[in-house]
């Protein structure tokens, strides 16, 4: 080989690598162009209008209102009239210089908000003059806005996606300062109602102006908006319940028996959706929590109570199912259940007499349910057994777990178990009447309203339910979750279900009935009072109900905190609403102004301030 | 005078004067806008250029026979001026690599670069000498390396790298192939080396060697070469190891890993040069257009007037404008070398083939760096990149040969 050749060979090779090299990355490769134009070319995000909320009957709760963040570059910046800027949207100097560092800290390059939300009037004032800032743009947005002042604990809220949750998002879909669902129905429904946002540039000039669409829009992308929801609440029962529940505390859920959907989840107190938009969020927000009354806490998915007398109702058909009584068994009841030192007082009234399983219910006798309790347990060989057959059967009611729902929260509640026992007596140290209290829904049973709802729901149905849950239609189609829509059965026989049902329609209609005095005219309904004791005060009000008898539309529980007895807050509240749902309107007026006018507020002033009361 | 190559001399002056256009348009400042501004980059290598033209006058006045003459006295002060340099020194950017004198920079391993090329010249066209000799093969690598040694530690690989250039020169004159064989070995072993282990490499190495062993088995000339091959790629491979664990530093490692994909980086250690390939790939088909350029006024790309000027062109001027400038340089490089071939003396056919060599090396590495085919290894593309140093070397090293090949007509 020529030696000079080398040389020569070399050049040429390098010569068509650097040629080749060049035209993949000028001609063939866009992306590079694409990058390198950043500062002649402004990013605006296109947010996704998210899902609209319905109520069942597609009456709208849920919607948006457009609002208007200021922007900044600040490498885009130029010497600027800043008094006139400060002017233009209401800021001091100061904040000015404060806002500014805290961009420039962020970010150069990067935009960074910097008013957040003006208001309409600063908004038309500063874009009028918006040529002159260069360096600073608005970014349009979309908030929620709540047409109707109801069901903030249903609807839940949108709030800035926390650093936590960005960290651990490994869709990618949130990026900072983005909107997420932060409770309710916008937190379960989230991914449904938050849609993809879109990205637009534009072409602008050294002052920042816009001149017109980049590239022929080739590298936008368009938003796609979220889809709408259709909850199953009745906006009209909810805000009823509402207004029944004014100066009180407590929850109310009602559930439609033959699908599972929740008519109405009611938490008392509550507050209006349209505080926890926008700005003002974070401050209202730490009001709210920090409010005497707990408004940001759902008592109807959260507060566990002890069940008390609706809880017989369960009590009567486990000892229907395992076969220790029958309707007939009947037993006198001497002002209370007395077995040796152990005493549980009634006033169920009825002493003279045996009385049965139907005017028990209706007169809520403890004597009676004690001793169906205490034999269901004694009904085998050990009180373990016993008690793990009557804890299951309670369990196939939803009691003591989870109801897996598609609402954020819920609490278990407590159905106590052998386990417990053991722990507190030692392993096969107890029996039955240490725990008589389960008999009477007291002691260390917890349930939450939306468990005793429920139950009322799977009577009505007599031994099955769907899962109560609160959405209804997704973009108008049935949801077909099978959480939802496949049926779950009690372990107890439908035909115990029938006498408990009549004992409960006699606690309306009989003459000696518990909540005679909270009939509807011409319908007949099933219920049942309670009052729970309360170590911390005035015991609580409890009521569970639903209706029609013959074909149930409605079911409902009731629980006032601090009520009293159940006849005297809950049913009334109960019956209200069944009557509302049923008829469209009510009839008994005067007990709706009594019952809405009522305040328990010095009853919660007293067990919030006990050592007054002991003056 | 007459019997200048004047095609080169147009190539210069078109090469200096379009690098001058860029550096204005690469660091142009909204309130310096003059372009003979002094305070600005973009007046100073005006300066820059017309002492140029005074050390291409003083030059081309003097007789050819000077450099052969006072080849050795240049190259001694040549590598003692390199060696002042660690102890009168001044340090930029991490490197001493230059002097300080008032306001003004020198780096004399620029000058360094035409004294090796009239050393080497001086001593290979000295009678008697045949590359054969290991003796001379010894003695001209003495001359070549010395420099690079010294440069080596100031720290600044890149200059040092260039000297590899004279292994050609060495290859025209006589040298025996295998020389450049391992060159090119030695740099795909060490790349390899830093992608997988070496143990590795040795063991498929040993593999290889036997396998062609034992197909060429008759000839036992090739086998003992193939041998020899072997044995030295073990030796590289453990040297490398430890240069690269202890000589190189942090930068020059992050700068490999990521050029050979190991690391990606876009932010940190690669920023310049995806800043850079950015730059020139948004340049299109014809750019952005004198002064357009957005990437280069942003200052996205730091050491734009310096080592990544080729960027501005790539930007401004797109494909059509650095293609031309591939094109242009490439035939600078083989006009130089074609020139160097017909000369009658040995002296300044050796001293031309220096100079290609030279030009093609910092023009190959340069490119390939601010393209993203090679590592970012800082060294200047000659006539473009902003600096007196490295211009005044290679006008010097240029018009030298120049020079020599304005006479070769009377050489009989
Ligand atoms: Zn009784």
């Amino acid at each position: 080989m020529n030696r000079n050749l080398l040389a020569f060979a070399m050049l040429f090779l390098i010569t068509i690598i650097f040629i080749s090299r060049l035209f993949f990355l000028q001609v063939v490769n866009d992306s590079f162009k694409f990058e390198s134009e950043k500062n002649a070319r402004q990013r605006l995000v296109q947010y996704p209008e998210r899902g609209y909320i319905y109520d069942r009957n597609n009456v709208l709760l849920v919607t948006n209102q457009p609002a208007y963040d200021l922007m900044v570059v600040p490498r885009n910046i130029e010497t600027i009239d800043t008094l006139e800027f400060c002017k233009l949207i209401n800021i001091t100097k100061d904040s000015f210089l404060k806002r500014m560092k805290k961009a420039k800290t962020y970010s150069w390059r990067k935009p960074t908000i910097f008013v957040g939300e003006l208001s309409k009037e600063n908004f038309a004032f500063f874009q009028e003059k918006m040529f002159k800032f260069p360096g600073f743009y608005i970014q349009k947005k979309s908030l929620r806005k709540y047409p109707i002042n109801s069901s903030s604990n249903v609807l839940g809220y949108v709030s800035e996606v926390s650093t936590w949750t960005l960290r651990n998002d490994s869709t990618g879909h949130y990026k900072l300062g983005d909107q997420i669902g932060t409770g309710g129905i916008e937190k379960s429904y989230e991914k449904e109602l938050r849609g993809k946002a879109g990205v637009k540039y534009f072409v602008v000039d050294v002052h920042n102006r816009i001149q017109g669409s980049y590239s022929k829009n080739k590298f936008d992308t368009i938003p796609v908006n979220g889809k709408d929801i259709t909850s199953t609440v009745d906006i009209n029962l909810q805000q009823l319940g509402e207004r029944l529940m004014s100066n009180k505390r407590g929850g109310i859920i009602a559930i439609e028996p033959k699908t599972g959907e929740i008519l109405a989840s009611i938490t008392a107190p509550s507050y209006n959706p349209n505080l926890l938009v926008g700005r003002k969020r974070s401050i209202n927000y730490s009001k709210l929590l920090d409010s005497v009354g707990k408004p940001l806490f759902d008592r109807g998915l959260l507060a566990e109570y002890p069940p008390g007398s609706p809880f017989k109702l369960i009590n009567g058909l486990i000892a229907l199912q395992e076969g220790v009584i029958s309707t007939r068994t009947s037993w006198t009841c001497h002002h209370g259940f007395h077995h040796g030192s152990l005493h549980v007082k009634c006033h169920c009234g009825i002493h003279d007499s045996p009385q049965a399983l139907h005017s028990s219910i209706l007169r809520s006798c403890n004597n009676y349910f004690c001793q169906t309790y205490k034999l269901s347990i004694e009904n085998y060989e050990t009180a373990e057994i016993g008690m793990n057959v009557w804890s299951n059967h309670v369990k196939s009611f939803g009691f003591g777990k989870f109801l897996n729902n598609d609402l954020p929260t819920g609490r278990k509640g407590l159905v106590p178990s052998v386990a417990m026992y053991d722990r507190v007596y030692g392993k096969g140290r107890w029996k039955a009447t240490f725990n008589i209290s389960n008999a009477i829904g007291q002691g260390e049973l917890l349930v939450t309203p939306i468990q005793l709802a429920n139950m009322s729901a799977i009577i009505a149905n007599k031994g099955w339910y769907y899962t109560p849950h609160i959405v209804k239609k997704i973009d108008g189609i049935d949801i077909d979750n099978p959480k939802f829509t496949e049926k779950k059965y009690t372990t107890i026989d439908e035909l115990h279900f029938d006498p408990i049902i009549n004992g409960m329609t006699a606690v309306f209609e009989s003459e000696r009935g518990t909540a005679r005095a909270s009939r509807i005219p011409e319908i007949i309904l099933a219920g049942k009072t309670g009052t729970a004791q309360n170590a911390h005060g005035q015991d609580h009000s409890i009521f569970v109900a639903f209706g029609p008898v013959d074909d149930p539309k409605i079911a409902i529980a009731v629980f006032v905190e601090n009520g009293y007895w159940g006849s005297r807050w809950a049913a009334p509240i109960a019956t209200l609403m069944i009557e509302k749902y049923l008829n469209g309107e009510i009839s008994r007026k005067k007990l709706e102004e009594r019952i809405e006018n009522g305040s328990l507020l010095d009853e919660y002033y007293k067990q919030e301030h006990p050592e007054k009361d002991e003056d | 005078m007459s019997n200048i190559d004047w095609v080169l001399v147009i190539l210069f002056v078109g090469f200096v004067l379009s690098g001058w256009v860029n550096i204005y348009s690469a660091v142009l400042d909204q309130e310096h806008i003059n372009i003979l501004d002094t305070s600005q980059k973009y007046g100073k290598q005006l300066g820059l250029i017309l002492s140029s033209g005074v050390l291409v006058f003083i030059i081309l006045m003097l007789d050819g026979k000077f450099f052969e003459k006072y080849s050795g006295l240049i190259y001694m002060v040549s590598m003692v001026s390199l060696i002042g340099l660690f102890i009168f020194g001044k340090e930029v950017a991490g490197a001493t690599s230059w002097y300080g004198i008032g306001s003004f920079s020198l780096q004399p391993s620029e000058f360094a670069k035409f004294a090796t090329a009239l050393a080497l010249a001086n001593f290979l066209s000295s009678p008697n000498i045949s590359l054969k000799k290991v003796k001379t093969q010894i003695k001209a690598f003495a001359i070549i390396l010395l420099p690079a040694i010294i440069i080596i530690p100031q720290p600044d690989p890149g200059s040092a790298l260039v000297y590899a250039a004279y292994l050609f020169v060495l290859y025209r004159e006589g040298l025996n192939g295998h020389y450049i064989f391992i060159g090119f070995l030695t740099a795909f072993l060490f790349i390899l080396s830093i992608i997988i282990d070496y143990t590795y490499i040795i063991g498929i190495a040993t593999i290889l060697t036997i396998t062609v062993s034992v197909i060429r088995k008759r000839k036992k000339k090739s086998i003992s070469i193939i041998l020899s091959y072997f044995l030295l790629s073990t030796l590289f491979l453990t040297s490398f190891d430890y240069v690269y664990d202890n000589i190189l530093e942090d930068r020059h490692r992050n700068r490999l890993e990521i050029m050979l994909g190991i690391k990606h980086d876009p932010s940190g250690v690669g920023y310049n040069q995806h800043q850079s390939m950015v730059a020139i790939g948004s340049g299109g088909w014809t750019g952005k257009g004198f002064l357009e350029g957005t990437q280069t006024k942003g200052d996205f790309v730091p050491e734009q007037s310096t080592d990544f000027i080729f960027c501005t062109v790539g930007e401004e001027w797109g494909f059509a404008g650095s293609a031309l400038f591939i094109i242009l340089f490439s035939g600078f490089i083989a006009r130089i070398l074609f020139k160097a071939e017909q000369q009658k003396l040995a002296f300044s056919r050796i001293y031309g083939y220096s100079v290609a060599m030279i030009f093609f090396f910092h023009f190959a590495i340069n490119i390939a760096m601010v393209t993203g085919i090679a590592p970012v290894i800082g060294i200047p593309l000659p006539f473009y990149s902003y600096g007196g140093s490295s211009l005044w070397g290679f006008t010097i090293l240029l018009f030298i040969f120049i020079k020599l090949d304005s006479e070769n007509h009377s050489v009989l």
